[in-house]
């Protein structure tokens, strides 16, 4: 080593100038959410700005057209609909499929299985969203329109398959890895009490892991919240407010992908509206990841 | 309630719940079998050598790869460059460094809600700060500052534009925190007896970490690495915002160089109307695969290779 031969203040002082510079790194962190949060609002002020565009519209319309017609509305509930139909969509998808996939992989499954399913999950976890998207239009639409023809080329329903499939490994191997971690004694206790492999899992290993399973449940839905390949592709681009699956609908990352690919003037009122929906979007995933977070904190098991 | 019911009742419950498992489980590998067979079955017969070395064409018999497989490498090269240091930096300053105090707290959670921040807001973060620079060099490339000559493979300029310095800056920041969260994870898993045994020889914590727990923690810091870059490398949305859909007929040959990445070219033909450029989409998805699949092997092996047990 080379600090051997050196004096000790020598060394303290290199100790000192590496540590800061490992803060340093530390920090950027900080200065990167600082960083989003000044352009989202600097540039949303300048949104509301312009004189056609008001607070009051945006939270009190329910017409979202900046791009066609001769009067623009700007009310952003048809985009927040949109968002929440194919998250809903996906969460019913994914939720579910994926709980019980990892209460078969972690109470169920024999180590043969297990080989198979993890790697299985694995590769759907690695697959790029935009993979998902194409998915999405040549396979599951073509199939929902076998099905009934009131699934047009763009709805709402693949699109949430789509993102229900991609988000379904992050559910799975979270909500894994919480059952895993209750300790073993609670399910000896349980089957000693004679409770079947179902009342094990389900009313012991399930409530005990609460906490990580509810988290990754916010996490999965603030991911099918943000995905922003799979929509354009697949739900199309009309900005509606509809319960209906078979709709078309525009939510908000595709009305972003959209002003970003062109559609509109640098310096309109329609680009800078991308700015608005892209804070929506921010807010909306940040409070996700916060209570997530706020969840595990607060109703977490500690049985060490 | 469960106490009154009976055993026959329960046990078939038992089965039910057992028969919904096997069904769940079924789903994920049926959805895996048929995403990558319909996959093959629309691109295996476009795929071809000419089309990895072809540039994009307007003729679908013509169309190839090339500018985007290039593009993507280098900006992925770019990312790992930058994103490997720092987040290894900080996830080293957190677990080895750090008091727990309210500032460390704050930088923890942030990392946190940094992870689930959506891609395409990394995106408008990486227009504004590295393509434009908050708009401190003028607002088009026109007024950039530049050094060098635009050919030469040094060639620089403030603001960076579309180019793949950029699109790389963009990537590192998307998946820092990913990069950061691994690291964190393999060094609390080396255990604490090789830190005090290096402590009590007299070496500083520095040299503890650099000589000691860093070494121990490298195959899950690799593997994590690479499963970051494997979503850097597949990912879209940031890159979409920074330049939009670019057609580039030339691979990069600087930092400054417009590029285009293989994703945004599977979206481009997948958004098509002509079947013919789906099945161009099919076969740029089986090569994106692929380099997937090299990469996620590297993973496993590295994580077989190099983990030896510690305790």
């Amino acid at each position: 080593m080379l600090g051997r031969q050196k004096s000790v203040a020598a060394r303290t002082l290199r100790e000192r100038l590496i540590v800061a510079m490992l803060a340093l790194a530390a920090t950027f962190s900080i200065f990167v959410t600082g960083t989003i949060i000044v352009i989202l609002t600097k540039e949303t002020l300048g949104f509301f700005a312009f004189p056609d565009v008001t607070l009051g519209e945006f939270f009190g319309s329910f017409e979202w057209n900046p791009l066609l017609g001769s009067e623009k509305h700007f009310g952003i509930w048809p985009l927040v609909s949109g968002t929440l139909l194919v998250m809903a969509i996906a969460a019913s998808f994914a939720l579910p499929i994926g709980l019980i996939t990892a209460v078969y992989l972690s109470e169920y499954a024999s180590p043969r299985v297990r080989s198979v399913l993890k790697p299985a999950l694995e590769i759907l976890a690695g697959i790029p969203t935009v993979v998902y998207g194409f998915f999405a239009l040549t396979v599951i639409t073509p199939m929902l329109q076998k099905l009934t023809p009131a699934f047009g080329s763009y709805n709402a329903m693949s699109a949430g398959l789509a993102t229900g499939i991609m988000v379904l490994p992050i559910v799975c191997s979270m909500s894994e890895d919480s059952l895993r971690a209750v300790p073993r004694s609670l399910r000896d206790g349980a089957f000693a009490l004679g409770g079947t492999r179902f009342d094990v899992s389900v009313k012991v290993v399930i409530p005990a892991a609460l906490s990580g399973i509810v988290a990754a449940f916010l996490l999965a839905i603030s991911r099918a919240v943000g995905e922003t390949m799979i929509v354009p592709l697949a739900a199309g681009g009309i900005a509606q407010i509809t319960a209906n699956p078979a709709a078309e609908v525009q939510t908000m990352t595709a009305y972003l992908v959209q002003i970003f690919l062109g559609d509109a003037p640098a310096t309109g009122v329609e680009y800078k509206s991308s700015y608005a929906v892209a804070a929506m979007l921010f807010v909306m995933t940040f409070a996700l990841t916060m209570v997530g977070q706020w969840t595990l904190r607060r109703f977490r098991e500690e049985y060490d | 309630m469960s106490t009154h019911r009976s055993i026959a009742s329960r046990l078939w419950h038992d089965r039910t719940f057992l028969w919904a498992c096997l069904i769940a489980a079924n789903i994920a590998m049926l959805v895996l079998a048929v995403l990558i067979i319909s996959i093959f079955w629309q691109g295996f017969g476009t795929l071809s050598w000419s089309f990895i070395t072809h540039f994009a064409s307007r003729k679908p018999a013509e169309a190839g790869i090339r500018a985007p497989l290039m593009g993507s490498i280098w900006v992925c090269s770019i990312c790992a460059l930058t994103a490997l240091p720092l987040g290894i930096a900080t996830a080293v300053f957190l677990e080895e460094f750090a008091k727990k105090s309210r500032f460390t707290r704050i930088i923890q959670t942030n990392i946190m809600n940094l992870a689930g921040v959506p891609s395409i807001v990394y995106g408008i973060l990486g227009l504004t700060a590295f393509a434009r620079m908050f708009g401190a060099f003028g607002t088009n490339l026109d007024t950039a500052i530049t050094f060098g000559n635009q050919e030469s493979l040094f060639y620089f300029r403030l603001p960076f534009g579309s180019s793949v310095l950029a699109g790389g800056l963009t990537l590192m920041l998307v998946i820092l925190p990913v990069i950061i969260i691994a690291t964190q994870e393999s060094l609390r898993s080396v255990p604490s007896s090789l830190r005090a045994g290096a402590m009590a020889l007299g070496a500083t914590r520095w040299q503890t970490v650099w000589c000691i727990t860093l070494p121990a923690a490298i195959p899950g810091i690799m593997t994590g690495a690479i499963l970051a870059m494997s979503r850097a490398i597949g990912e879209s949305a940031p890159i979409l915002v920074l330049g939009g859909l670019l057609l580039v007929f030339n691979t990069p040959e600087n930092l400054m160089s417009d590029f285009a990445i293989l994703p945004l070219q599977i979206y481009h033909w997948a958004g098509k109307p002509q079947q013919v450029f789906h099945y161009l989409a099919g076969s740029a998805i089986i090569i994106q695969l692929v380099v997937l699949l090299i990469f996620n092997g590297i993973a496993v092996l590295i994580r077989q290779k190099l983990q030896k047990p510690l305790q």
